[in-house]
Formats: structure tokens, sequence, C-alpha cells
């Protein structure tokens, strides 16, 4: 039996938005393998986005725990928080997120020099990562002089930078058009199977069922089902106001 | 620990160990920003909202510049005391006297005013720059990290702002008394005393500039990355 490397036990969330509390969370119990493919999918709404930024520990649950590695995190302070994201998780944002100051090699090699590494292993390692991208001949430009699949490359690339165990993905072809959508799930993917890397996706974009090895289908706060590959059913229709991929 | 408490604890460099361990076994860390890095980054910052930086810098220029004008001002007039014509001497140290204490409020003032500006533009700043700090936390970043990077931005507009501000500043003055006190003015140029003014300004200058920039910096550390993330700017 494999290990878990994310667990969540009665993880809930509420926000209070004046005087009204708004329950996003209701009660999430999800354990999450190594090197799985997992995709969250909901509508909008239904508390995927809340529930990737506790997983990745960028928000505290109201109630439940997050274990990482079988640690619980709400027990890490500052650094130890620092730790985990610099070196146990990669993040990718559906905005991208790079550092406009910095060329793509400077913003893969970020990560690298905050966990402490000598900034010569640093630029060899990036360049290693950019060129399995894709990216190798556009090592000096900087963000705003690439393109949306070029950026979200680069922001793949910096997610590996530091060899981590979980990558987070929050809506990661939400920016992108169809065709370039489908060429980071599928880098995605590789990536998956050849670093083994656990990669946790949230999305509602349904070219993602394809690569995803369980899909977990949120609404309103809650687990609506958690399919395996083998058994998943696309309905046409069943996820609101989205088209099938 | 408090959140001031963290940013200004050192952490040291020891090496990591795996994380698949039970809470109470020792989580050993490894972060840091070297200064070369931070200092690239905060020149990179400075370059690309340039205008800004300029706006930033202008303020010391001025606030310096008076402050600069007004004490070497009181220098020449010391010095065209001691090597000036007896004709001179009564009046101007009259002068000299009376101007001292509100001399000491305008210059005060004015840069209360520019410290107020360097506040405003660097929270500005902060606030436009929250989806880069948050990503850098989501990196990896401490709190005192992104504290290093604004203070040492500020520090380096604060210095060039002063550089520049006491050139300003003496090069007015200079000009008045040229015009004024002709030859005498050349003669009596109080060299010595202009370089020790000079080097309170320029520390003045800079100091104030991080002073400046103590609350923006604050603010930025105090960020969590979700919400900075999420702000919309």
């Amino acid at each position: 039996m494999k290990e878990a490397i994310v667990r969540t036990i009665g993880l809930k969330k509420t926000f209070i938005l004046g005087k009204i509390p708004l329950h996003v969370l209701k009660g999430i119990d999800i354990e999450i393998r190594r090197g799985e493919y997992i995709s969250i999918m909901g509508p909008s709404g239904s508390g995927k986005t809340t529930l990737f930024n506790m997983i990745g520990g960028l928000d505290k649950p109201s109630e439940g725990k997050v274990y990482i590695d079988e640690v619980d995190i709400a027990q890490l302070d500052a650094y130890e928080l620092a730790w985990l994201r610099c070196r146990k998780i990669g993040y990718i944002f559906q905005t991208f997120n790079l550092i406009p100051v910095m060329t793509a090699l400077e913003n893969v090699m970020l990560p690298m020099i905050f966990g402490g590494m000598d900034t010569d292993d640093a630029m060899t390692k990036s360049k290693a990562l950019l060129e399995t991208v894709g990216l190798g001949s556009r090592l000096h430009h900087k963000p705003f002089e690439l393109s949306g699949g070029q950026q979200q490359r680069v922001a793949i690339a910096r997610a590996l930078a530091n060899d981590p165990a979980i990558i987070l993905a929050d809506e990661p072809t939400g920016n992108l058009d169809l065709k370039t959508g489908k060429e980071i799930i599928h880098l995605l993917k590789e990536m998956n199977r050849e670093k083994e890397v656990s990669i946790i996706t949230a999305t509602h974009d349904l070219k993602m069922l394809d690569v995803s090895d369980r899909v977990i289908w949120i609404r309103d706060g809650t687990i609506e089902r958690i399919e395996d590959r083998a058994n998943l059913q696309i309905k046409v229709g069943e996820v609101e106001g989205e088209e099938a991929g | 620990m408090g959140k001031w408490a963290n940013i200004f604890y050192k952490s040291s460099a020891i090496t990591e160990e795996k994380m698949s361990a039970q809470q109470t076994k020792r989580i050993e860390k490894q972060l840091s920003l070297p200064i070369k890095n931070a200092f690239q980054m905060s020149v990179r910052s400075i370059r690309i909202r340039f205008g800004r930086s300029i706006i930033v810098t202008m303020s010391i220029v001025l606030g310096i510049a008076f402050l600069m004008s007004v004490m070497s001002s009181n220098a020449f007039i010391v010095s065209l005391i001691k090597n000036g014509p007896e004709s001179l001497k009564v009046s101007l140290q009259q002068n000299l006297d009376e101007m001292r204490v509100r001399q000491l409020w305008l210059v005060s003032l004015s840069l209360l005013v520019c410290v107020v500006g360097i506040i405003n533009a660097m929270l500005m700043s902060v606030t436009e720059r929250s989806r880069e700090i948050g990503t850098m936390k989501c990196l990896g970043a401490l709190d005192r990290f992104v504290v290093e990077i604004f203070i040492i931005e500020s520090s380096m507009q604060g210095l060039v702002g002063s550089v520049v501000g006491v050139i300003l500043g003496i090069m007015v003055t200079f000009l008045m008394f040229l015009f004024k006190y002709k030859g005498l003015a050349v003669h009596a140029f109080p060299g010595l005393i202009l370089l020790k003014y000079t080097l309170f300004a320029l520390v003045l200058g800079t100091v104030l500039s991080v002073v400046g920039a103590l609350y923006p910096a604050y603010v930025s550390a105090k960020m969590e990355p979700a919400e900075a993330m999420r702000r919309e700017v």
C-alpha cells in the first residue's frame, strides 16, 4: 500500500463576510497517494480553490486537519511552512504568476536560490528544466516577451525546481486556448510519469480527465464522488457551463 | 512568536532531514536569500518602475537639497564672519542668531513631508506588487526576504537622492553667495565644514528613506500568499 502524501480529515472552511458566514468546505476527507495524478473538479464556487489552498498550506482550515507526508501542517511555524513551500510543493497558477522583472531562467532559479542552492548549480539545473519543457531557446526572455503557453511552461519548470513531491496546479489551463491547454496537460502528465511527482489540479477543464488517475468531484463544499480512471463517465452538460473538451 | 519576531529572528542554516518523521522530530531548514540576489532584484524593480522611483527619489532630493542649502549657508556665513571685513561681521552675526530656530523648524517640516511622501509611494508599490509577493512566498521566501528587498530598494533611492540633493543644495547656496559677495565667497569657501555636513546629509537622507519603507515593508511581510494573489490590482 503506497503511503499517502496528502491526507485531509474532516476539512471545513467558513468565511465570514460581514455578518453572514459562508461555509465553503463542509467536511472533506481525501487521501492522495504518491505519484498519483488527481484532478479536483467542480463548478465555480464549489470550493475547489479553497480546498487547493488548504492542501498547499496557503490558508488555514476552520476545522479538520491536513497532513502532508504524514505531518500535520497546522503544527508548522512560519519557517517550516516556507520550507514546505520551497522544497516539498511546487505551485502552478491560472495567471502564471511569474516575476515580471526576471527572465525565464531567473524565474526558474528563484526557488532554488531560496532553497540555498549555489548560483552556478541553480543555473545549470534551470537550463535543463527549461529544455525539458521545450523552452531551451527562450532562457533570457522576460515574461512579457512570452506567450501564455510559454509562461505556463516556465511556471511548470519553476514548480519542478526543487524536485518537489507534490505539484499543485490551480486551473493551469484556465487562461490558455484549447490547443495550448492540451499541450500543457500533456506536459504535466509527462512530468508526472517521468519524475514521479504527485500532481493535484483544481480545474473545470474536462480535458484533464484523460490524464488523471482519479477525479474528485466537488459540489457545494462536499465530495460528490471520487472516480478512478477506469470508471470515468463523462456526461455532456453535467458540469455547469462547460463543454466536453 | 509575533510576526516581527519572526522577521528579525536569525534562522541558522542546518542540514535538512526528510519530512516524513513524527512531529516531535525537529524539522531542520535551510532558507536563504543571498545579498547579491536581493540587490539584483531591488535594482531591477527600481528600473522597471522608473517613473515611480524618480518621484520617490525627487522627494529626497528636494528635502536634502533644502537641508543642505540651509546648512551650507550657515557655513558660508560663519566663514565670512571669520574671513570677511569688519563691516560685515556684526550684521551677519545678528542674522545668523535670528534664523537658527526658524531654520530648524522649516527643515524638519520639509524632511517630514518627504518621509510621508516616501511612505505613500512605497505603500503603493507594495500593493501593486502583492501578487509578486504572494508568489515569492509560495516559492519559499521568508517574510524577512520580502522586507529586505523593499528596504534595499528604499535605501538605494535614498542614497542616490541624497547625493543629488547635496550637490543641488551646495550649488544653489554657493551661487547665491557668489552673486552677493563675489570674490569673497570663493575666498571664504568653507570646504571642510561642508564635507562634514555632506556626510551628515547623506546618512540622514538614506536613513529617512529606510524609515519611510518600514511600515510598507511590514505590510508586505504580513501578507498571506492566498489573499495576496487574489487581490485585483
